[in-house]
């Protein structure tokens, strides 16, 4: 699905820590309707990157543009996931609390949660399969459940745009599987979801484009574009021995055609 | 004499009695308030760090006004107050100096500048008089009329101020990150809750004193935390213990006169803190108590199955007679276990008295069965699911038949394909 409008364009992004830029010049624009995959190393900006586009962060130059907006007029229709360790998860709330926060819109400040934003918390629990948690206490989940509970947030905001830091961080391969389900089906509705992701065995099923990052914008593309030895090796560095096997490994599979199995 | 001062304590004779009561009221709810967000946003020592720094500035209010004039000196106290919490952030954002350090630092600084304040207008001044030295421990027994009116109108603003942003500031507190992408306003909204902060301290100064005063900031907060998961629950219960540790503490204080009271209100709160952490739900007790259970479970289900190994299974028509003798041939008792254990037993009705024996009853012989069965299904559970070696199976079942519970023998007996072992194969 090509638009004019690009569901997110980053321009010259450049941010930095006390001077130090850990994002350089990084350009790109992704399409909506995609599954994306942000990856690189660790400490390569990934986490900055989604911080910068959801304007947490202030860049030092260039600009993010979302649905060809600034992200101010277009805030509703952005939904973010931070990484799952940003939090204390011992804070008192329940999991429908927790839930309920993406309900919060900068119209309502002052307004309470109503019958409307309870089913819709209670819908976004269910897709994500915690109905029989949902006044569970978030200290007593494990981590995979309170991923998930930080996906059913995303999920009641219902945004047109997720931006996802490492959902799939502590999950088990049952509930990773789920997940990977529940993003295909918002793909499937016209959403464009944005993640990042450290798995390099599984990007190549995974997403439809990829932005590979170190503090620099190495490539970007379809998988099979993205995913050759010379960008990874630029990635990656030192690391190559792994990382050209899981290439060779993605070579003889030929990319499987991940399309296959559901329709758009 | 204790008696004569509580009837005239709280029989509020002395008019003086009531603004102290009153006054403690407000101070206390408002502290135990804005705490509840000081602690959830781990802010707990900034608020330390604050109230040592309202010191020069009560005692720059004080040289203003010409007199203990209540407004000034919360004025000055909040001024101060509120440049100690920037520099700090600017020592941690311009070098390399931790948050921790930092703080530590602003605090001596700032109440080394308050002592000198404080001893230039003690030795000038009518400092004396004016009671500022109260202000390093407390005097609730210096609340005014007037200055009731002011904190009642300082806590009315933060209870409005949490009750209409009580969403916002649980986001807030909960994921900073995540209520700024939703649009909430984090920057202003933690300017106010600073602000608010810094004001439920600097009321608190004179009944408490500038040392102890953090203290009702961060221990009713966390004290509360220990009995509920809600927070609705934790504020109001953060608010009870502040106020009763306040209103004691003022009573004791008004009972030996010159004493301050800061110090007898953070005594009486830290023993209700003691008393949380041993009570509470998951306090030391309730785990003292759960442990001791579960090790008379243990010693009782051992006694119950060694038994039945002990006479064999084929003997199902006749009672088992066991002598506790053969009860420890058979397994390292602990003699003094093994007796409470059988009377444990006995008063379970699985056991009785044989002479100088004893017998398993025919409930008894039912839940030795079940253990043993328990321990089987888990057995065979750990063979056929897992790659444990065949000789750690038995000891891995040794412990575990005491945890299963009858939900999980249902689900075991299905994983293994068992409908409900025939009670003959034991
Ligand atoms: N708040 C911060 N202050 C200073 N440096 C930071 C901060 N957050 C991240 N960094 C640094 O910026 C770099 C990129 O971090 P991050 O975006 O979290 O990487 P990633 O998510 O790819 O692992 C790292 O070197 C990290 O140490
Ligand atoms: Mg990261």
């Amino acid at each position: 699905m090509k638009q004019d409008i690009h569901a997110i364009e980053v321009h010259n992004l450049t941010v930095s820590y006390d001077g130090k830029p850990v994002l350089w010049d990084i350009d790109f624009n992704l399409d909506s309707g995609q599954i994306i995959g942000i990856i690189g190393p660790n400490g390569s900006g990934k986490t900055t990157s989604l911080k910068a586009i959801m304007g947490l962060l202030k860049p030092a130059s260039g600009f993010v543009k979302i649905f060809g907006k600034s992200l101010d007029e277009v805030r509703d229709r952005v939904a973010y996931v931070p990484q799952r360790e940003s939090v204390d998860w011992d804070f008192p709330a329940s999991v429908l609390d927790v839930v309920l926060m993406g309900r919060s819109k900068s119209q309502n400040l002052f307004r309470r949660a109503n019958k409307t934003d309870i089913g819709i918390a209670l819908q976004s629990i269910e897709k994500v399969g915690l109905t029989e948690f949902k006044n569970r206490q978030i200290s007593q989940l494990s981590g995979g459940q309170q991923q998930r509970v930080f996906i059913a947030r995303a999920l009641a905001q219902q945004a047109d745009l997720y931006l996802m830091d490492e959902p799939f961080v502590g999950v088990d391969a049952a509930t990773e599987s789920a997940i990977l389900e529940l993003l295909r089906e918002m793909k499937s509705n016209g959403k464009t979801v944005l993640i990042i992701h450290h798995d390099l065995q599984t990007v190549s099923d995974y997403f439809d484009y990829l932005v590979l990052l170190n503090t620099r914008l190495i490539a970007k593309g379809t998988p099979p574009e993205v995913l050759t030895r010379e960008n990874l090796s630029n990635a990656y560095g030192g690391q190559l021995t792994l990382l050209s096997k899981i290439v060779d490994l993605i070579r003889q599979n030929e990319f499987p055609v991940r399309e296959k199995g559901f329709d758009l | 004499m204790i008696w004569q001062s509580a009837i005239d304590f709280f029989s509020f004779k002395d008019p003086n009695v009531v603004y102290v009561l009153a006054g403690i009221i407000f101070i206390n709810s408002s502290s135990a308030l804005v705490g509840t967000f000081a602690y959830l946003r781990k802010r707990s020592l900034l608020a330390d760090a604050v109230s040592h720094a309202l010191l020069p500035g009560i005692c720059l209010g004080f040289l203003f006004a010409g007199e203990k004039n209540m407004p000034a000196l919360i004025t000055g106290a909040f001024i101060t107050g509120w440049i100690s919490i920037y520099l700090i952030d600017l020592i941690v954002r311009k070098s390399r100096i931790k948050q921790d350090a930092a703080i530590a630092m602003v605090i001596a600084f700032f109440f080394a500048i308050g002592i000198v304040l404080l001893t230039y207008i003690q030795k000038h001044g009518n400092g004396n008089q004016a009671g500022l030295d109260h202000f390093l421990f407390g005097q609730a027994a210096a609340i005014s009329k007037n200055d009731v009116w002011l904190f009642a109108v300082v806590f009315v603003v933060i209870l409005l101020a949490v009750l209409l942003l009580y969403k916002n500031l649980v986001i807030l507190s909960f994921n900073p990150d995540f209520a700024q992408s939703v649009g909430i306003p984090v920057r202003f909204i933690e300017f106010f809750l600073t602000s608010l902060t810094v004001l439920a301290i600097a009321i608190g100064i004179q009944a408490l004193g500038v040392i102890l005063i953090s203290a009702l900031i961060i221990t009713p907060t966390a004290t509360a935390r220990m009995w509920t998961h809600h927070l609705k629950k934790m504020i109001v219960i953060a608010i009870l213990i502040s106020v009763f540790s306040g209103i004691a503490g003022a009573f004791v204080s008004y009972t030996r006169a010159q004493m301050p009271t800061g110090p007898w209100v953070v005594v009486i709160l830290s023993f209700i803190t003691f008393v949380s952490v041993v009570m509470a739900p998951k306090g030391l007790l309730r785990k003292f108590i759960v442990r001791r259970k579960n090790e008379n479970k243990i010693n009782d289900e051992n006694i119950l199955k060694t038994i039945f190994e002990l006479k064999g299974f084929s003997e199902k028509e006749k009672m088992l007679v066991f002598s506790t003798v053969e009860l420890t041939e058979k397994r390292l008792f602990d003699t003094k276990k093994l007796d409470a254990g059988l009377r444990r037993l006995i008063r379970r009705n699985l056991i009785q008295h044989k002479g100088n024996e004893f017998e398993l009853t025919t409930t008894g012989k039912k839940e030795a069965a079940r253990i043993i069965k328990l321990h089987r299904l888990w057995e065979q559970y750990l063979l056929k699911r897992t790659s444990i070696d065949t000789d750690h199976v038995h000891s891995g079942a040794e412990a575990i038949e005491h945890i299963i519970t009858p939900e999980i023998e249902k689900e075991l007996e299905k994983e293994l394909g068992i409908e409900g072992i025939p009670e003959d194969d034991y």
